[in-house]
């Protein structure tokens, strides 16, 4: 190929090089090349010693480290159990997946594989990134829960490719009458990167720890919690165990004992039905609450994994308000459940219960007309409670004083708030003349004395000081509520009411029920044993629409308080139906079917199971095919939860108030009307020169 | 004449020399890959040593070959390289994937590994041909360049960075050997110094780009790129002198040490038999490369001469980038340990070097005899 060029160049040009310089070139380049081979030789043995000798003992150690795995095991948290020692929040054992975000590869390809192998939805996983996107990245996140062991067998044998994902046997929490129980025991949830970031404790960032968020569960946090236990593993570089080494086993947390009955809990929060209300029943002899239901409620096992979109959005669109607590933080005008607290106040005052005072069907005072529900006739104390009669109550208060009357509500409950720890009350609202003033620089006029007397106007309360005054009333104790078995509240001081004046009330009450009065309706059907109670049928603004006309928001809320056994009262029971029109009609048949519950439980639950069937199941049923229908109708169309600071705020400021509580009760002032003008001027409140009137 | 050149010598002429530490080095390589398939032959173990029987025997054949055979097929068989490098070139444009190998059906042909033998035999023709005078010809570079820059830029369209790297050290080694003037190659490596950044910057892919990064700063990502160095010194670190004990490594067993069985298969046996392991294996690499080194300086002729020296760096590159890469002095480069790290490709390209530095080291010997 070169031979041309070759003799070309063989004859034109002499360069000098020969084939003896190449050969002595070559032979020189050659010695440095292998000069360098060796070199470089000792460098890597002079190099490999270096680590393996000078190093030998750091890198030991990173060997070590990576080979030895040491986990925390989240400890079992402590059971809260009701009183007959049954679980109202336990732990089950299960499979669960979860994952770190900052430890997965390709999040997308995870998730998408993650979904396949168990079966998730778009909304479930529109859910997980958004939890993953909450996480800051550090924070394990549930992927589920509860999850089959074919399912979790699937995901372990994907391990390898899937580094950041973490299946593992747990203890979840299990609350096993679910919506029953989440206002009152409240919900746990992994713990905030807040949390963690102050603390900077592992555990908190280990996956399947929970920690309480709410009601009980958040306020017990340090008893439930636990130690956790720990163990060392052999594990691979994907996390694979190959084999445990050392096991220090956790040590569970206490279990806390309350004085609810799991079951009458359950039962009184089934019974609600379709209704927004809230049960309570309290043990008369020693303050201990047996049941503090609101519903409808949230299922806290549904919350444990982080809270969904569509979750979030299907209690929040709900005008039932399904976040707030009623028990506890609902206020309500108490209406006609006030009178038999009324009559206590009258005696005191000198009125002798058999003066009778006589119903032409309503109350004039000055230029404004009160109207009543009907024409009583001529009645006296027992039967103004058996038969509800405004009149009677106007004429009196009139009489002593609505500053008479306060004072006694206040003694009995109403307005207090209660030593109960883990809970969040409102207190409401028992007015008088000093409030009013400080409240609204004004006079305290004698329609307000009117209005307050029958539990309206600026008179709101919550289910429990209703269920606390009933209590007290029937025993004439100063019974203290309690929530901790075994913790019963010493009684206050003595009330100052005689046997007889209690009596009168106690006989009206129980003309109520059994006599000729308004619930005669829910007497109980159980043998010998009989019930007192009070309905009361509670405006809510002005009126657009009284009793069960118009639409759901504006009807009356309906009352109802009671205690049995009559003889020797051993349970007295509030029930508030919100917006349920008559007292008698909504309110007191649940109250009939829970204390029933109390003394022939197969009783009630024949009735509740039957009203069941019309209701379309149990209320976590209920939850469950709402839920379906929002995946159908809603999707993934659902806007971001917030932060959890977000949620806890909604669930505090859950609030069932359209208005400033106090500054809406001047428009509550319905009882009467101007007759002279009945369609012009539905409000009396806003028909009257009244000061009354807030603006 | 001819016909009794080709007869193959008695075994005792074989080149134990080379035969004897070769064999020890694959089967403690297959020791190696033997626990790092956790006590097993399969996947690696066995193959290794099936493959290197039958690469040994192609490299007696190929060492009975005659000077003029492989100059008379130097040009040809380099041809019908490129021509397959281009092949799986468009072959992987067609595909849309980088796929660098030619499916034969009886096997995985990878062209790029033949390259790197083939560009030391073409080269070494070339020089071997040109007349000394003109050695120091500019004009005579360009033909070189196109020889060489060819295969290179195919190679590294792939994207094959190291095998690229391997071709062009061999290359510019018989290059460099050939004479060329020390003057070109000080500006050459000011260039390359000046072209490195230049390089870094527009030519490689990202991936690459990140190895360089973590080389120069393995702790800036201890679970990323940097994890490969990091797993591998903490291997070779934590087996100390005398290692932790055959089949006892925990970092190649529970995964921590990346290709355990290929790149990184030294840091596999350095965890298991410790320094006095890797003094073993550097050791026999170095007896090898001297052989080698040596037989080029006693070869007979400057085509031997270029031929076995060029065949020796190809070897020496493999197993200094490697060793370099698992102690963490060069970035993270696709290259195996010769004889030890699993794999067909590289035992074929290692095994037809020790094959041509025989076949040198005979005509030495024959042309000794012929001259006495």
């Amino acid at each position: 190929m070169f031979k041309a060029l070759r003799e070309r160049y063989l004859q034109r040009t002499d360069r000098h090089i020969t084939s003896g310089q190449l050969a002595n070139s070559f032979e020189r380049r050659a010695a440095l090349i292998g000069a360098v081979q060796g070199g470089l030789g000792l460098l890597l043995a002079g190099r490999m010693a270096w680590i393996a000798v000078a190093e030998n003992s750091k890198f030991s150690m990173l060997a070590e480290s990576n080979r030895v795995n040491l986990s925390l095991l989240p400890p079992r948290r402590g059971w809260i159990l009701d009183r007959h020692d049954q679980p109202l929040a336990s732990n089950r054992t299960d499979f669960r997946v979860d994952l770190v975000p900052d430890k997965l590869a390709d999040a997308d390809t995870t998730i998408t594989t993650l979904g396949q192998l168990l079966s998730l939805n778009a909304v479930d996983l529109q859910d997980l990134r958004d939890r993953i996107e909450e996480s800051h990245g550090f924070q394990p996140v549930e992927v589920a829960a509860s999850i089959t062991a074919e399912a979790y067998a699937a995901i372990v044998v994907r391990l390898p490719e899937m580094p950041g994902v973490i299946p593992q046997r747990g203890f979840t929490r299990s609350y096993p009458t679910g919506p029953a129980v989440g206002h009152l025991v409240g919900y746990v949830g992994p713990a905030s990167a807040a949390e963690y970031e102050k603390e900077r404790n592992p555990l908190l960032i280990t996956p399947g720890y929970k920690v309480g968020k709410d009601g009980l569960e958040k306020y017990y946090e340090k008893t439930l919690s636990g130690v956790p236990g720990a163990r060392r593993s052999e594990v691979t570089a994907t996390g694979k165990i190959v084999r445990e080494l050392e096991m220090r086993e956790d040590v569970p947390g206490q279990p806390i004992k309350l004085t609810i009955d799991g079951g009458l809990q359950d039962y009184a929060a089934r019974r609600i039905g379709l209704e927004s209300a809230a049960v309570t029943v309290i043990d008369c002899q020693t303050g201990g609450l047996l049941a503090v239901t609101s519903m409808p409620s949230f299922n806290p096992n549904d919350f444990s994994d982080g809270i969904g979109r569509l979750q979030w959005k299907m209690l929040n669109e709900d005008d039932h308000i399904p976040l707030l607590n009623k028990a506890l933080r609902g206020l309500y005008p108490p209406g006609s459940t006030m009178k038999p607290m009324a009559t206590l106040a009258l005696q005191q005052h000198g009125v002798s219960p058999d003066e009778r005072i006589n119903c032409p069907g309503g109350y004039r005072l000055g230029n404004r007309y009160f109207r009543c529900d009907a024409v009583h006739g001529a009645v006296d104390m027992r039967a103004a409670i058996e038969r509800s009669c405004n009149t009677y109550f106007w004429s009196m208060a009139h009489r002593v004083g609505y500053d008479a009357i306060a004072p006694v509500a206040k003694l009995l409950g109403l307005g207090a708030e209660f030593d109960l720890p883990g809970t969040a009350q409102r207190y409401g609202t028992i007015p008088d003349a000093a409030w009013k003033m400080r409240r609204y620089k004004q006079e305290w006029s004698a329609a307000d004395s009117l209005n307050a007397s029958i539990g309206q106007g600026y008179v709101s309360v919550s289910p429990l000081q209703l269920a606390v005054m009933t209590a007290r009333m029937a025993t004439g104790r100063d019974v203290q509520p309690s929530l901790i078995y075994g913790q019963q509240k010493p009684l206050g001081p003595a009330l100052p009411f005689t046997a007889e004046q209690l009596t009168v009330a106690h006989e009206g009450m129980f003309r109520v029920v059994n006599g000729a009065g308004t619930a005669v309706g829910s007497r109980l059907q159980i043998g010998d044993i009989q019930m007192a109670g009070k309905t009361g049928t509670a405006q809510v603004r002005a009126m657009l629409a009284r009793g069960s006309g118009g639409s759901w928001k504006s009807r009356d809320h309906a009352l109802f308080i009671c205690y049995a056994p009559t003889d020797a009262p051993r349970y007295a029971m509030s029930v508030v139906v919100e917006h349920g029109t008559f007292g008698a009609r909504a309110a007191a048949p649940i109250a009939r079917d829970v204390m029933t519950y109390l003394f022939d439980p197969s009783a009630a639950w024949d009735i509740l199971l039957a009203l069941e069937k019309s209701w379309g199941g149990t209320p976590t049923e209920r939850m469950a095919a709402k839920y379906r229908n929002y995946v159908t109708k809603v999707g993934t169309a659902a806007p971001k939860v917030g932060d959890e600071q977000a949620v806890a705020a909604a669930i505090t400021s859950a609030d069932n108030t359209e208005a400033p509580t106090e500054s809406g009760n001047a428009n509550r002032v319905m009882q009467a009307e101007e007759p002279s003008a009945p369609a012009a001027a539905p409000s009396i409140a806003a028909a009257a020169p009244s000061p009354a009137v807030a603006p | 004449m001819m016909g009794r050149n080709l007869v193959p010598d008695p075994i005792a002429r074989l080149p134990w020399q080379v035969i004897l530490p070769l064999t020890a080095l694959v089967l403690f390589g297959a020791a190696v890959l033997y626990s790092a398939a956790a006590g097993s032959f399969k996947p690696w173990a066995f193959n290794h040593m099936l493959r290197y029987g039958v690469f040994l025997i192609l490299a007696l054949c190929l060492s009975m070959l005659r000077r003029e055979h492989f100059k008379d097929f130097a040009y040809p068989i380099y041809a019908a390289v490129l021509v397959l490098l281009i092949l799986v070139e468009a072959m992987g444009k067609i595909g849309g994937g980088s796929q660098r190998w030619l499916n034969l059906g009886f096997m995985t042909l990878q062209p790029s590994e033949l390259m790197k033998p083939m560009i030391i035999v073409v080269l070494a023709r070339f020089y071997d041909d040109l007349p000394p005078t003109m050695t120091a010809n500019w004009r005579m570079a360009i033909p070189v360049l196109g020889l060489l820059g060819v295969p290179a830029g195919l190679v590294m369209l792939q994207p094959d960075l190291g095998t690229a790297l391997a071709i062009c050290f061999g290359a510019f080694v018989v290059i460099f050997l050939a004479g060329l003037p020390t003057g070109w190659f000080v500006t050459g490596g000011v260039a390359a110094l000046i072209a490195a950044p230049l390089g870094f910057i527009f030519a490689m892919h990202d991936y690459q780009r990140q190895r360089v990064l973590v080389f120069l700063d393995p702790s800036s990502d201890p679970l990323g790129t940097g994890y490969h160095i990091l797993q591998s010194s903490i291997a070779i670190g934590s087996g100390g002198v005398f290692g932790k004990g055959f089949l006892n490594g925990s970092q190649s067993h529970l995964d921590y040490l990346p290709e355990a069985h290929t790149d990184f298969a030294f840091a596999t046996m350095a965890e298991e038999w410790g320094l006095l392991g890797g003094l073993f294996i550097i050791g026999i690499f170095a007896w090898l490369l001297h052989w080698g080194m040596s037989t080029a300086r006693r070869a007979p002729d400057r085509f031997s001469q270029l031929l076995a020296a060029g065949m020796t760096c190809t070897v020496f590159f493999y197993v200094a980038i490697n060793l370099s890469m698992v102690m963490g002095l060069a970035p993270v480069v696709g290259i195996p340990l010769p004889f030890v790290s699993h794999g067909g490709s590289s035992m074929m390209t290692n095994m037809i070097c020790i094959g041509t530095i025989m076949a040198v080291e005979r005509w030495s010997r024959t042309g000794r005899r012929s001259l006495s």
